[in-house]
């Protein structure tokens, strides 16, 4: 599958994601994994890195895309964004590695994303470890409302914050869970 | 941990996303970077600087400059809005901003040609202020600017940076215009010029530590 086929049915995905629509978010999610996948791989091979490096790339990219959504705008193609957004993790993924950045940056967006990779493999990110890394109001609030999937004011009434709290405490939680993915690797 | 368990949680209880925030957010940094450099020159006479409103002869050259540094800050704004989102590129802001360096440069070299003391006319002005003022009024546009940029997911954090110094560099120049122009037009493209171009190098180096997310 080619992402520019795809384009017309990935931005409808994003367009309802960013009304709220939990569903049609989650399905994006999915099919843009499996690109990053095959893009990172590709990538990351040549440096000598593993399918689980690459998995974690995914990852950190999928919670970038999670939460800069807001910087995408409605008029535009989706597929130039995402690749903007993947090939800035990716680079900055290997400034921290310390790779050569010369051996990657030769590409064009279209070749790049243009194959999909569905075999997921498990990254080497433990959530849990994490969790414990970033301040317990926050882990709290990302615990119901992400994991367990209350809603925002059944965790207000659990927690005793305020509901605008809870979904300021659930960003800067994301916001924080990548920050400690990045210092990790 | 498992990438389709991540999609699901981040998929969980999903907050709909306004639209217009990023350009709501860099309009306000716009406003705060006009408002401060308006600020300074209205209290321009009560913080003791010298003005050539006395003079009438500079009106031409104060014209000259006010166009050129609102010019540059002009387009340079339509790229800060553009350098926030990623995967965004537009070409004209950049014609336009060499275009304004390209004619005022090569006037500025007529000129010297044209003119029999070379430092008469690059001498001949406030050239002091020019190059104290301009960067310390840049810098609250500055901070203002890389506020709103780190809202957005810039992903040329040099570009990023360079633009918002010249567009802080270009108000703050604008702003010393108004009070002291000079009397040539190759005083304007060196001494407002230069600063100008200073801010957005000192921007492109800080960018990277700044902007990284």
């Amino acid at each position: 599958m080619d992402i520019r086929s795809d384009e017309p049915e990935l931005r409808t995905l994003m367009l309802a994601g960013l009304e709220g629509d939990e569903a049609s978010h989650k399905a994006l999610l999915m099919k843009l994994s499996a690109y990053l996948r095959a893009y990172f791989k590709g990538q990351l091979m040549r440096t000598g890195r593993g399918p689980a490096d690459a998995e974690d790339l995914v990852q950190e990219t999928l919670i970038a895309l999670h939460t800069r959504r807001h910087t995408y705008d409605r008029s535009q193609l989706l597929t130039p964004w995402v690749y903007a957004i993947a090939r800035y993790r990716l680079v900055d993924y290997l400034r921290r590695t310390k790779a050569s950045i010369m051996d990657v940056l030769v590409e064009e967006a279209n070749e790049v994303l243009a194959a999909d990779d569905p075999m997921a493999v498990e990254s080497t990110l433990d959530l849990e470890e994490l969790m414990a890394q970033i301040s317990p109001k926050v882990s709290q609030a990302i615990r119901y409302v992400k994991l367990e999937g209350l809603s925002v004011s059944e965790t207000a009434a659990r927690t005793g914050m305020s509901p605008s709290a809870v979904k300021v405490s659930v960003h800067r939680g994301l916001k924080a869970l990548s920050r400690l993915i990045k210092q990790r690797s | 941990m498992k990438t389709d368990e991540l999609i699901e949680m981040l998929g969980t209880n999903l907050e709909p996303v306004k639209g217009g925030q990023l350009r709501n957010g860099v309009l306000i940094a716009l406003t705060v970077a006009v408002g401060t450099v308006a600020a300074i020159c209205l209290t321009w006479g009560a913080l003791g600087m010298p003005t050539d409103w006395q003079s009438g002869d500079h009106f031409g050259f104060k014209a000259i400059a006010l166009i050129f540094t609102l010019g540059l800050a002009g387009a340079g704004a339509s790229v800060l809005f553009k350098s926030a989102r990623p995967g965004q590129s537009g070409r004209r802001p950049f014609v336009l901003i060499g275009l304004l360096l390209v004619a005022v440069v090569s006037a500025a070299i007529v000129a010297l040609a044209a003119s029999d003391s070379f430092t008469s006319s690059m001498m001949g002005g406030p050239w002091g202020s020019c190059l104290i003022c301009i960067p310390i009024f840049a810098v609250v546009p500055f901070v203002a600017f890389i506020w709103a940029l780190r809202k957005g997911a810039p992903t040329n954090l040099i570009l990023a940076g360079a633009i918002a110094g010249l567009v802080a560099g270009a108000l703050g120049a604008a702003a010393v215009v108004v009070h002291q122009a000079g009397d040539s037009i190759p005083f304007i493209a060196l001494w407002y010029g230069g600063p100008v171009a200073l801010c957005a190098l000192v921007g492109a180096i800080l960018g990277p530590r700044l902007l990284r997310w």
